[in-house]
């Protein structure tokens, strides 16, 4: 009857079975997982396809008055055509770095996926708690920084496979590769998201931690949600924003990381000194936050 | 182990916020092999006390240890040798009965080739060998219940906490849980701490019972000593004149103690059955009509009267009670 003598002390067990179990929870149960696919398929679709930016400047929304037109012969009347065309393009490509803006709006609602996933596992600690699991945690002797660290672990996996999916959507609606993209940015791509969703998730699970009841976090995560889309180049170029927006979205670390993401996916050309910026602020940020995180769960979790 | 006691408290104080004090300065000792009970109304501290005990929550003053291991210093040794069954149920629905023990499982490190045997065991132990592979979704309340009882084995842990194992559960189910535990003291020869606030069920369970109110234990017993203490059994009697008996009555054998209330007289005997023909027979001799006699065997209810000035009955679950429990815990760890 000794327990003690055939189990491994490592100060890590527990970790993947903790991490298995939410990602089990998540894909033997789609529901949430699903919820959270749809938003950003709906801003796509709406935003990216149907009130697609890149139509206002393309040549089929120029059509030259009669009077204007019959002052120039068919084949004049291409060029024309074709150099308002080239203007739009240039317009778009300075813009937003790509002739499509979909493709633009993708690699936002990809970090956007990335945000609404770690809030939703954020907010599975409530239940942790509400439920009794995790006090029946707390008595087995795991490390408290694994429960957190599985809870990390889980959201991350999750955004993760979310935030390919969110690619997978956008390809049949019109993504378009930049040419500078090669496979193997993809990695570069799963690299950024890794270091946010290890961020964002950190924070989310310590905002929760202490909290019983649902409601205080959705009240957390509404208010963060908007801001935290909204002034980030989701949507539009940082650079063409008020100076007020552009003080948040300058430091908003989601910008960074569809920046460059952005780079890695749909620029012609990649800024490697830009790129680096943005990989040291992302990495930053997760380091930071993770710590807080974790410091502050492991000594609620040690009261 | 060399250590006389399993379970050992001395001064244990848990005060929450600073001011609010859940539990106040309890001395108790659990035997090796012994089921102990901790029994209270809502809110009295007994859920308190089972999480220092389980690690869970730092006392504020005050120390404990289990199987000589200090829940302070040592709490990895202690959890080690501990299994907790909670009040809830905090199984994963979504996960399958075999995955949740599994997972109970890796959470003590042990390994797979061993836990997956030990597992299948319990699962037979428990009665859900055929439920193994069914999500915990389908799952009814007693099986639930059951599951928690084999998670909280996996470890093979001599101390077991069950807080308030039958808490909401029908009455056969209740009945099967009780055989279960039985079963885990005779068996195993495990020793066990629960809490629970159903009296019936401190007094067909326990060894030894501590009553706690208000974060204090007030007396600790078996059930018979507990009983006992309030003077034996309770007899009432009623004539039809209005004439003292006290004198009379009291040179009955076995008779402690005779009050008299209102019409009737009440007796406390040490020996009930024995004492209500007696008094029957002298009353008789000297003339008088008995018009109602009625005799009562002390439960833990009239125990539990007795040490807090309140009834228990009024502490009953229902579901409101429940509830607000549950709240009043979930805020406590603020």
């Amino acid at each position: 009857m000794s327990g003690m003598n055939n189990v491994s002390k490592s100060k890590i067990h527990g970790l993947w079975a903790l991490t298995n179990r939410e990602l089990k929870k998540w894909y033997k149960a789609p529901t949430v997982f699903i919820i959270t696919l749809i938003q950003p398929v709906i801003w796509l679709g709406l935003l990216g396809n149907a009130l697609n930016l890149g139509d206002l400047v393309s040549s089929n929304s120029i059509t030259f008055p009669a009077d204007l037109a019959s002052q120039f012969t068919p084949q004049q009347l291409g060029i024309l055509n074709q150099f308002f065309s080239n203007v739009g393009d240039q317009i778009l490509q300075s813009t937003f770095g790509t002739t499509s803006y979909i493709s633009f709006m993708a690699v936002g609602m990809i970090a956007f996926t990335a945000l609404f996933t770690t809030m939703f596992s954020g907010m599975s600690v409530v239940w942790d708690r509400r439920l009794g699991f995790l006090n029946k945690v707390l008595s087995t002797p795991v490390s408290r920084a694994v429960i957190i660290l599985s809870k990390v672990l889980s959201a991350t996996l999750r955004s993760m496979f979310q935030a390919a999916i969110i690619l997978l959507i956008a390809l049949p609606l019109g993504f378009q590769f930049g040419a500078a993209f090669t496979p193997i940015n993809i990695l570069g791509v799963f690299a950024f998201l890794f270091l946010i969703c290890l961020g964002l998730s950190s924070l989310f699970i310590a905002i929760n931690i202490r909290s019983t009841r649902m409601e205080t976090p959705m009240a957390v995560m509404n208010l963060l949600n908007l801001p935290l889309t909204f002034a980030s180049s989701a949507f539009f170029p940082i650079e063409r924003m008020p100076d007020w927006l552009q003080a948040v979205a300058n430091v908003n670390p989601l910008s960074y990381t569809m920046n460059g993401m952005r780079q890695l996916l749909i620029n012609s050309t990649i800024d490697y000194s830009q790129l680096a910026l943005q990989y040291a602020y992302v990495g930053i940020f997760a380091a930071v936050l993770t710590t807080i995180g974790i410091v502050l769960s492991w000594r609620f979790l040690n009261k | 182990m060399s250590e006389e006691d399993a379970i050992k408290a001395e001064g244990l104080t848990k005060v929450f916020n600073g001011s609010l004090v859940a539990v106040d300065h309890i001395n108790f000792s659990v035997k090796h092999g012994e089921i102990f009970g901790f029994l209270g109304p809502n809110g009295a501290g007994k859920t308190t006390t089972i999480n220092m005990l389980i690690t869970v929550l730092k006392p504020t003053d005050g120390k404990a240890s289990i199987l000589g291991y200090d829940i302070a210093k040592q709490n990895n040794e202690v959890r080690y040798s501990i299994g907790l069954v909670p009040q809830e149920y905090t199984a994963d629905e979504d996960l399958t009965g075999i995955e949740n023990i599994l997972l109970c499982a890796d959470l003590y490190g042990i390994p797979r080739e061993i836990s997956k045997k030990r597992a299948l065991d319990l699962l037979d132990l428990v009665e859900l060998t055929e439920f193994k592979d069914k999500k915990v979704q389908t799952f009814s309340g007693g099986m639930r219940r059951r599951l928690e009882l084999a998670c909280g084995l996996i470890n093979r842990p001599k101390v077991l906490f069950l807080d308030e194992p039958t808490l909401g559960l029908d009455v056969q189910t209740r009945a099967a849980t009780w055989n279960y535990i039985k079963m885990l003291k005779k068996e195993f020869g495990m020793t066990l701490f629960m809490t629970t606030h159903y009296l019936e069920e401190a007094d067909a369970l326990c060894d030894r019972i501590a009553i706690i109110d208000h974060g204090k234990i007030i007396v600790v017993g078996t059930p018979t000593e507990l009983k006992d203490s309030l003077g034996g059994d309770i007899i009432t009697v009623a004539i039809k004149k209005d004439v003292d008996i006290t004198g009379l009555v009291e040179k009955i054998e076995h008779v402690k103690e005779v009050k008299k209330e209102n019409d009737s007289y009440m007796i406390k005997s040490a020996n009930g059955e024995v004492t209500a023909p007696l008094i029957i027979e002298a009353l008789r001799k000297e003339g008088h009509v008995v018009t109602r006699l009625s005799l009562m065997k002390p439960t833990l209810n009239e125990v539990y009267l007795q040490y807090t000035g309140r009834s228990m009955r009024d502490a009953e679950d229902s579901g409101e009670a429940i509830h607000a429990k549950r709240m009043m815990m979930a805020r406590r760890r603020h």
